[in-house]
């Protein structure tokens, strides 16, 4: 990721934490999240440059997912605020921070069971006029709608690789392909922005190359990505910045090959021993 | 023993008007437990206050039957909003214990002497279904088959009740399976996930508590109707309860669940009534071990054992399925 135009718009920003970005769609100021005694979250500033793909790293426990919940509203912060193109996100639900344009997925994966794999997809549309209670019962008014949706969601069940699993209850995949599923089904979504939390754990080898294919064709077509792993190959291969976290505070950000020989990241993962990805269900 | 007496009792009481309500009311419940997954333990409260909207409507303020049956509409959402406005963005125990609370509150109000000149208090409130049964097109005759009797007021209630439950069955199925529906059974299964997608949670569930609601008071109206009295110790906690039971039976969360579940229930314990009633009196149970006052109680035991056989081997009820209750496990 040398000479893209991304990386020159971020070549000029200096490697240090808090930077200041030109064009910057995610702007986090002074959020602060304890629990108890425990400070999970302490972070003077963070942005997010427009168009890239952002890499979150940190040892277990740094505040990675913290951070993402107090931003997508699933968690509240104790001090601070946030705005997202512009406009204020503090404090603001989940879901108005998914219809503003952005959109997370979890560590521990929230796929539906109980529904087939394409409802899941179909569920994360936008704008059904069949959601309304009022409407439900007149099909005419969506069937048309619905079936644009489904156009929708197997092209992206496609490029996922989830075609033959199309009309199965999403309960039977395996853990690796509802990782997959969680993603393509928040991309149904028509995010501007999109939090990925370790979207590569349990994801097959063979896959994760075409996985990641997929998130640099996003970042490709202007969506901002921002992802947190801890598979450093991945990190070094697909990022246009790294941030790194520990114990809740942002420690070095700048470009993979900078962040990857900063001291103070290779403290953070020494200091605790650290470096296997996360493995689930 | 008679086997005709005690077979014809049972689908007497299978295809009855109480049944019918049951269903009607089993069909709202089914949409807060089985589809949305609220722990709605206060269905009998809704069932209250619209039985008290149409009688109190009549009998006390001489209101046309027809204006009661919107203000126990009213009345159902107004219940509906108040337990679901503190309570739907927290946990749900706290609906639970909201909605169990408030049906039991309701009947101890509804019985006060403080409340007696609307309600009627213990006493309740009689003939105030006039209008309805004026209406009734069937001519007057016995109708029937089998042992299996009816007036012609007796079926005209039961056209309607279960005229009602169809309606509402198809109404439920075709709210269910559309866009509508795919949010409020997602909702059941991880409201996050439902969040994160861009969804008003809290919006989905109010509506669903407010139909579903409604639903029970309209089942309400039908059995002070058919009564043609209204009476607060009808509407006892322990009425959910075996709403619960009727819909477990039939299958949670199934279109045809709550009616089959509540034909089924009706059908068992008055088939145990009857049996035992004739065995005790052939001398097959000496009245030692059982006796005819006891018999109410017993059936309700053997309907327990019923459930937990049930239970043991098919847990998903009747209508349920078993590959989709599994996935619950992975
Ligand atoms: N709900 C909670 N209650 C109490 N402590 C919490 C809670 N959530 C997180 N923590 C604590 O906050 C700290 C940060 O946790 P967080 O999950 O954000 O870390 P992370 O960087 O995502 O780690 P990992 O890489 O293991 O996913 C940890 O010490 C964790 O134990
Ligand atoms: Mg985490």
């Amino acid at each position: 990721m040398s000479d893209n135009p991304i990386s020159t718009a971020l070549a000029k920003v200096e490697r240090e934490p808090g930077v200041r970005k030109p064009d910057p769609l995610l702007v986090v100021d002074g959020v602060t999240r304890t629990f108890g005694g425990l400070t999970a979250v302490h972070v003077d500033t963070l942005e997010v440059q427009r168009g890239t793909i952002t890499a979150l790293i940190g040892p277990n426990g740094a505040g990675k997912t913290t951070l993402f919940n107090v931003i997508s509203g699933f968690d509240r912060a104790d001090t601070g605020h946030w705005t997202f193109d512009g406009q204020e996100l503090t404090g603001r639900a989940a879901h108005r921070v998914a219809r503003r344009g952005l959109v997370r997925t979890f560590q521990l994966t929230k796929t539906l069971s109980k529904l087939t794999v394409l409802e899941n997809m179909k569920l994360a549309a936008r704008h059904q006029r069949g959601e309304r209670m009022g409407l439900s019962m007149l099909w005419p008014v969506w069937r048309g709608q619905e079936r644009g949706i489904v156009r929708r969601a197997d092209e992206l069940l496609e490029r996922f690789r989830l075609s033959h699993m199309r009309d199965e209850y999403a309960g039977t995949l395996s853990g690796g392909q509802r990782k997959l599923l969680e993603m393509a089904r928040a991309l149904m979504v028509e995010p501007t922005m999109i939090m990925l939390d370790e979207p590569m754990a349990g994801v097959n080898p063979a896959l994760t190359q075409s996985l990641l294919e997929h998130i640099t064709a996003l970042r490709d077509e202007g969506m901002t990505v921002c992802f947190v792993e801890h598979d450093m190959d991945v990190v070094m291969g697909i990022s246009d910045w790294v941030v790194c976290m520990a114990e809740g505070s942002i420690v070095a950000e700048g470009p993979p090959q900078s962040v990857a020989k900063n001291p103070a990241v290779i403290d953070a993962y020494l200091g605790r021993q650290h470096d296997e990805p996360e493995n689930e269900g | 023993m008679d086997w005709e007496v005690i077979l014809s009792d049972a689908l007497r009481s299978g295809i009855g008007p109480i049944a019918a309500v049951y269903a009607l009311a089993a069909i709202g419940l089914n949409l807060h437990f089985g589809y949305t997954g609220l722990l709605n333990f206060g269905q009998i409260g809704f069932m209250l206050v619209g039985a008290y909207g149409v009688a109190a409507s009549v009998s006390t303020f001489g209101l046309s039957l027809w204006v009661g049956v919107l203000i126990g509409l009213g009345s159902s959402v107004i219940l509906a909003l108040l337990l679901g406005l503190p309570t739907l963005r927290l946990r749900a125990e706290y609906l639970a214990i909201a909605t169990i609370a408030a049906g039991e509150i309701l009947r101890l109000f509804y019985r006060s002497s403080w409340a007696e000149p609307v309600t009627g208090g213990v006493f309740g409130l009689q003939q105030f279904a006039d209008e309805f049964f004026d209406i009734n097109p069937i001519p007057r005759d016995q109708y029937g088959f089998w042992l299996v009797n009816y007036s012609s007021r007796d079926l005209w209630v039961l056209l309607v009740a279960w005229g009602l439950v169809a309606l509402f069955a198809g109404v439920m199925a075709l709210m269910v399976h559309s866009p509508w529906g795919r949010v409020i059974r997602s909702i059941r299964e991880d409201e996050d996930a439902v969040r994160s997608l861009g969804k008003s949670v809290y919006a989905y569930k109010m509506q669903s508590l407010v139909f579903g609601g409604a639903i029970g008071s309209l089942a309400g109206m039908m059995l002070a109707i058919q009564n043609q009295s209204v009476n607060p110790d009808t509407y006892n906690p322990v009425e959910t309860f075996f709403l619960y039971t009727l819909l477990v039976l039939g299958g949670a969360g199934r279109m045809l669940g709550p009616v089959i579940g509540s034909i089924l229930f009706w059908a068992i314990l008055s088939f145990f009534d009857s049996a035992l009633r004739q065995a005790i009196s052939a001398g097959y149970i000496s009245s030692d071990v059982l006796s005819a006052a006891e018999i109410g109680a017993a059936r309700f035991a053997l309907v327990g054992l019923g459930l937990m056989l049930l239970m043991i081997f098919r847990p998903q009820g009747i209508f349920g399925s078993r590959r989709e209750m599994l996935l619950d496990v992975r």
